[in-house]
């Protein structure tokens, strides 16, 4: 690993408490420039808490987050938005009714020029429609038309408009918590490939993942964490699956090493 | 792998186009049905009132229609958040005595009273949507609540008077103009205004495009940085307006501040006008323009079943059966397309 690059986003120390429950104990995390940096955990391991905090959903009790280098501090999403972070969640968050331009453009509504968008707040909806067509064709997602309610796509193709409309607005790097959580196979591949291509255009991608194969597939370097700390950062090179899980689930040195002489033979 | 799982598998393309079909079709026709609907119904009175197929008649029809579709305004922009406002009526009743009383009995100039009243019903919007949007009550609750203050307050600021002789202020949009042999109020056109500038804002603004997705999915609409709170206050102060100048009209129309107005039919035909104009109560998808037509229909009924001879009573029942039978075709529309 490189130490000489500045990574994009950076932290250190991260302590979350919850009432007794120590969610983050000291959690690090970093991402460097162009790559897909997975999260991966057991449940409870501070996966979802430690992302959170790198999106501006909560504030860590203590610890710092440096974003090029530079210390920062996200009161909300807004804030990390505003920066050029952008979240893809799980869920499909996406407003089924409305078209897919309307859905990439929600809360950033373009307005015509002049004295009629400004007076008149009216609505560039061509110019959103052309920007959005051109966002889907560079990311290759294929969709009928932009002006299609998104209730009427497959969850893959939800899912698609999600990315994209993190894509389009992250001007840093995007976060994907689970984001083929609610998707069958078939559509998590396409999904996948998207985050794939998202990577390749020159925006970083933190990854949070329950899916082993996924996340070696996918990953430049994997974060494993345990117990609310990144206990290793390994790459889909260094490590196995089953080592990656042993450290996971916290197995012992002993345990680890017997796994590690036993793999090659097999 | 199943053998099951493989058809879908290899072509999804048909699939998608059949799926995107459907859902145009049913989209089309959601926009089409209330217009379809309208007709239908004044097929069916036409033939059976000689009466009913006149110009008079209609403009008689629209001015009846003015008060409960302009309150329709309203209402259709709380359905669309997936809200509902059961305190219109009342809360109108309130704004139309607020403004006649200050006007006669107090000696307040008639254009101020007028402000004041609308202010007035505005500040119940404003305590509907903070209640829903800040401590996140449900509407139904929230407006039964309201619905019931405003009755109170409404008796207790009146003192269960009725006041008449409104100055000629109050009045104008009461007024008629001739066209085409049938005699229109302003207070219909100032309706068609609403609708056009409630039209605008909802299709063509970022704040219309808000409405909906926070009635279709808050919580999306959270993430991708709508400001879900103000969007909701917004829409229920808007639709305070809206009930303030439904009060005008009122007043204007019957030519009286009358404390016992609007307890009765107005909110359920605010309801109905929107559901039959196709808005989910669901939130998220509807139109304005929908409800204008669904306005229109209530008035057809209500003043077809009048010329067929239908006792008041019936035509309860028959807007009751109404709005089941809309609200049932909007659940069972929605059943499929999900």
């Amino acid at each position: 690993m490189s130490a000489a690059v500045v990574p994009l986003l950076e932290a250190r120390g991260l302590v979350k408490r919850f009432g007794h429950v120590t969610a983050l104990a000291g959690a690090d995390f970093d991402l460097l420039p162009g790559e897909i940096s997975a999260i991966i955990g057991d449940n409870g391991a501070g996966k979802s808490t430690l992302i959170k905090a790198l999106s501006g959903a909560l504030q860590p009790d203590a610890g710092e987050i440096r974003l090029d280098g530079e210390r920062t501090t996200f009161r909300s999403p807004r804030d990390a938005r505003l920066v050029g972070i952008e979240t893809v969640y799980q869920d499909l968050a996406v407003a089924p009714a409305l078209d897919i331009a309307a859905n990439v453009f929600l809360g950033r509504e373009r307005r015509r020029g002049g004295p009629i968008g400004r007076l008149f707040r009216l609505l560039d909806k061509r110019a959103m429609r052309r920007d959005a067509e051109r966002h889907f064709e560079e990311l290759g997602i294929r969709v009928q038309s932009m002006a299609v309610a998104v209730e009427s796509l497959s969850g893959g193709q939800r899912q698609g408009v999600a990315v994209a409309r993190a894509s389009a607005w992250a001007r840093r790097l995007v976060i994907m918590d689970e984001p083929t959580a609610a998707l069958g196979v078939k559509e998590t591949g396409q999904v996948l490939d998207l985050i794939r291509r998202v990577r390749d255009r020159g925006l970083p991608v933190i990854l949070i993942s329950h899916d082993m194969p996924h996340v070696f597939d996918l990953a430049d370097r994997i974060h494993i964490m345990r117990l609310g700390r990144r206990v290793a950062v390994v790459t889909p090179q260094s490590h196995t699956m089953a080592e990656a899980v042993a450290i996971m689930t916290g197995a012992t040195q002993g345990e680890l090493e017997r796994a590690m002489t036993k793999d090659p033979t097999s | 792998m199943s053998a099951t799982t493989e058809p879908t598998a290899t072509d999804p393309a048909p699939r998608r186009a059949r799926v995107l079909d459907a859902a145009q079709r049913v989209l089309g026709a959601q926009a089409v049905a209330p217009l379809i609907a309208l007709v239908l119904t004044a097929a069916f009175f036409s033939v059976k009132s000689d009466a009913f197929l006149h110009a008079q008649n209609f403009s008689l029809i629209l001015q009846q229609v003015m008060v409960v579709g302009v309150l329709a305004v309203g209402q259709t922009l709380v359905i669309l958040t997936a809200g509902i406002d059961l305190s219109v009526g009342t809360v109108m009743a309130f704004g139309q005595i607020v403004m006649t009383k200050l006007a006669v009995a107090n000696g307040v100039p008639p254009l101020l009273a007028i402000a004041l009243g609308i202010l007035a019903c505005m500040a119940f919007g404003l305590l509907n949507g903070a209640l829903v949007a800040g401590i996140r009550l449900p509407a139904f609750i929230v407006t039964l609540g309201t619905f019931n203050i405003a009755l109170a307050l409404t008796h207790a600021y009146s003192s269960d008077l009725t006041y008449s002789n409104l100055p000629s202020e109050l009045l104008f949009f009461g007024r008629t103009f001739r066209v085409a042999g049938a005699d229109f109020t302003y207070g219909v056109v100032l309706m068609l205004v609403i609708y056009a500038v409630a039209w605008y804002l909802l299709t063509q603004t970022a704040w219309g495009r808000h409405v909906y997705a926070v009635g279709d999915n808050p919580e999306a609409a959270r993430l991708t940085g709508v400001s879900v709170g103000r969007v909701l206050l917004s829409v229920y102060v808007s639709a305070g307006l809206c009930v303030g100048i439904a009060a005008m009209l009122l007043a204007a129309r019957t030519e009286l501040g009358d404390p016992n107005a609007g307890q009765t039919t107005e909110n359920l035909d605010s309801i109905t006008a929107v559901v039959l104009g196709g808005t989910s109560l669901f939130g998220g998808r509807g139109s304005v323009l929908g409800t204008l037509v669904g306005a229109v229909i209530v008035g057809v009924f209500r003043n077809g079943l009048t010329l067929v001879g239908v006792e008041v009573i019936y035509q309860y029942l028959v807007t009751g059966v109404l709005i089941i039978l809309a609200v049932s075709i909007d659940q069972l529309v929605r059943r499929r397309r999900v």
